[in-house]
């Protein structure tokens, strides 16, 4: 098909429009990874001794562990002594009104909501969102903070959280992510930099979305991210997160933590639309996006709903799990996940069955375009004591030209006669039959492709909340253009 | 000026060593009359009407086409369909997860768009739709369902009609849309076929069997032969061809010479 084939590489091949690179004075660390550094970050952050001894404790494990290469991924060899562990824009800044302007443009530019938005409520018709933003390792700006302390609702930086609310961090950091769980986790706990926290005490349905924005900067330097959300007994969140990065020539490694407790008849529902980049064409350059994130359903009937579009990256390596170990939890998972030009993903999740009665859901739909490669990795261990459980998984790769990979690599492991665990999967391709049928209903080639990708996506769009859901679709879009072969 | 003008039009499979299919075919075609071409497999007749609609699997290598006053072959697919150009599908193709509402939708306002109006607004989109649906007996929940997906043949060809009364093209291609119908879905889709008959659109439809030229009536009856239209008459040739095959018209061209 010569002439359909010149015609998408005419199709604009839009620059990843978040690859600016922005001029801010910044406080770093000198590049390197040993105790010092570690002592530098705790000490930048002003935290408490139990702090510090924890992170050096993890440091100390670290350094007997070795990086895993089971992955589908191929990378050169991270060398962890040549990234900074530390970089925060300067000054230090107390309240939204001291942020740096030039930051608040970015943000603006971004397309993020940093000012409080109270006089729109009502007028929009739109529930606000409310936003903390964490610009290379720091925290900026963390809006509605009052609006929801009102509930008792605990919204804020993870460094300030360490600070203000240490017994809550104290009881639950590492016991959804031991501090051991894995390399990556291991390297998060001991230079972990910034990250949101956030509780909602019993009964109380948080009233409005709560976002997590994410911006790595500076050049050379890693971002360690950590999350903590706490739901206590009958309470309720949805909490949203966004990530860019600028493009740059060199590889910017991204391994955060994120870990999610609800007790019981608490849910907590975590959306992510991640956008780091990609990489060019030749694969030059792009994130490497090594992330571990687990939720723990510990209480009766609790829920904990992961939802994620994935469409940036040069290296994307993460499986956020469910582990039910309330009777009647539920875990769930919907993933679109992009690889185009030479992106590479193994994702996907694990949902471990302990707890009686559990359910789980599994929704993954992969696209391949260009020579990416995508690989599905799920778990689905349904223990002794999970009787009566169920899992459905539905695994679904699309694939866009001929040069690209999907690929499956499911493990399921049932241990009692009362459970079922239901896989299904399918791989397809646009064929250039559909979008001339497309074509001759006087569809534009751009337009046929987004419908025909937005439907095999429906299912996990159906979950993001409606914001994120147009935020995601075009996303796709743009990321996709230039992809059909 | 005819309303459609084919003049020596040749075409080949676009791929390297790709097959040449058409071998210089003329035909004009006036507004407000209706075509059919008939002939034998691999004749070329649906590479004409998939060629007419611009499929990039064919290249043209040689000759016009001009559609109201407009030269055709500079015009893309997309382009063509918006001027009014529809193309019933021998193989109506499968879109999961998109549905046939949300997709005609769109057609209806790729069209619009182009001839500068506002986009069709719900209530009326839903009126032209079950008016539609009505003439040719289809039900209203596949609206919900996704193109042509668990479609049977038949409700596939269906289907392709139904798209061709929404869009109300003024050159419609049909191509082999009897085939696999059954007499009764054959009386429906011809119905909807000559519910688009008017003094300015024309009709072309791509047959193997007269039984469809029963229905909708056509001003003249081509063979295709080789990639040439042969040889050409009324309605009753295509009832001569159907007692008597296409030898006939074979060796009458062959002793006639190119």
């Amino acid at each position: 098909m010569p002439t359909a084939e010149t015609e998408i590489e005419t199709l604009a091949n839009r620059e990843y429009k978040w690859g600016f690179i922005s001029d801010i004075e910044a406080d770093e660390a000198p590049p390197g990874l040993n105790e010092e550094v570690i002592r530098f970050i705790s000490h930048k952050k002003s935290e408490p001794a139990w702090m510090l001894q924890w992170r050096l404790k993890a440091y100390r494990h670290w350094l007997t562990m070795t990086e895993p290469n089971w992955a589908m991924v191929h990378h050169a060899p991270i060398d962890y002594q040549a990234t900074i562990y530390y970089s925060a824009p300067k000054p230090k800044l107390k309240s939204l009104d001291e942020v740096d302007p030039e930051l608040m443009k970015i943000y603006e530019k971004l397309g993020v909501p940093l000012k409080e938005r109270a006089a729109l409520l009502g007028v929009e018709q739109q529930p606000s969102v409310a936003v903390d933003a964490v610009f290379d390792s720091v925290s900026v700006a963390t809006t509605f903070k009052k609006t929801l302390a009102e509930k008792g609702i605990i919204f804020c930086s993870f460094s300030e959280a360490v600070k203000e609310h240490p017994d809550l961090v104290q009881k639950y950091m590492g016991s959804v992510v031991p501090y051991s769980d894995n390399f990556f986790a291991t390297l998060n706990s001991a230079v972990f930099t910034d990250g949101s926290f956030c509780y909602i005490p019993k009964g109380v349905k948080c009233p409005m979305e709560l976002s997590t924005y994410f911006r790595i900067n500076a050049r050379n330097t890693g971002q360690f991210e950590r999350t903590l959300i706490i739901a206590d007994e009958g309470a309720s969140v949805s909490y949203l997160e966004g990530c860019t990065a600028p493009m740059r020539d060199e590889n910017q490694l991204h391994a955060a933590v994120v870990e999610l407790v609800a007790l019981d008849n608490a849910s907590i529902k975590y959306s992510t639309v991640q956008n780091w980049y990609p990489g060019d064409k030749d694969g030059k350059g792009g994130i490497y996006n090594f992330v571990t994130k687990r939720g723990a359903c510990r209480g009766r009937a609790s829920k904990i709903s992961w939802t994620q579009v994935e469409t940036g990256s040069a290296i994307t390596w993460k499986y956020p799990s469910c582990i039910l170990q309330g009777d009647d939890s539920i875990g769930e998972f919907y993933s679109v996940a992009l690889t185009n030009h030479r992106q590479q993903a193994d994702t996907g999740t694990k949902m471990i069955h302990i707890g009686k009665n559990t359910r789980s859901t599994i929704v993954s739909k992969g696209i391949s375009a260009g020579k990416g490669q995508n690989c599905y990795r799920g778990l689905v261990k349904i223990l002794k004591g999970a009787t009566n459980s169920r899992n459905y998984t539905q695994c679904d790769s699309l694939l866009l030209g001929d040069k690209c990979g999907a690929h499956t690599v499911p493990y399921i492991e049932v241990r009692n006669t009362t459970s079922r665990a239901e896989h299904e999967a399918s791989t397809s391709k646009i064929g250039e039959d559909q979008l001339f049928y497309c074509k001759s209903r006087g569809i534009s080639l751009e337009d046929a492709i987004s419908m025909i990708v937005s439907g095999f996506c429906k299912e996990v769009f159906r979950e993001l909340p409606m914001e994120f859901a147009v935020e995601a679709q075009k996303l796709l879009g743009v990321s996709l253009e230039g992809s059909v072969g | 000026m005819a309303f459609l003008e084919i003049s020596n039009l040749h075409a080949r499979v676009a791929a390297p060593g790709g097959r040449d299919i058409l071998r210089g075919v003329n035909l004009s075609i006036n507004a407000g009359e209706v075509h059919a071409i008939m002939g034998k497999n691999g004749s070329g007749k649906s590479t004409l009407v998939q060629v007419l609609a611009g499929r990039e699997t064919y290249e043209v290598t040689d000759g016009s086409v001009t559609y109201d006053g407009k030269n055709l072959l500079e015009l893309s697919a997309e382009e063509r369909a918006r001027e009014g150009v529809f193309l019933a599908f021998q193989y109506p193709v499968e879109i999961p997860g998109v549905s046939t509402s949300y997709f005609l939708k769109a057609a209806v306002n790729a069209v619009r768009k182009h001839h500068g109006e506002p986009e069709i607004n719900t209530v009326a989109f839903l009126k032209l739709v079950k008016e539609k649906m009505a003439l040719l007996k289809m039900d209203q929940s596949f609206m919900n369902r996704a193109v042509n997906e668990g479609f049977s043949g038949g409700e596939k060809k269906r289907n392709e009609i139904f798209q061709m009364a929404v869009c109300d093209p003024r050159l419609a291609l049909m191509d082999e849309t009897d085939s696999g119908l059954d007499i009764d879905a054959l009386k429906v889709v011809a119905n909807g076929a000559n519910s688009l008959r008017g003094p300015d659109r024309a009709i072309l439809i791509v047959t193997h069997y007269q039984r469809l030229l029963n229905y909708i009536e056509p001003n003249f009856v081509h063979v295709m032969m080789d990639g040439r239209i042969v040889k050409t008459g009324d309605k009753n040739l295509a009832l001569e061809l159907e007692e008597r095959g296409y030898d006939w018209v074979e060796q009458a061209v062959q002793t006639v010479g190119t």
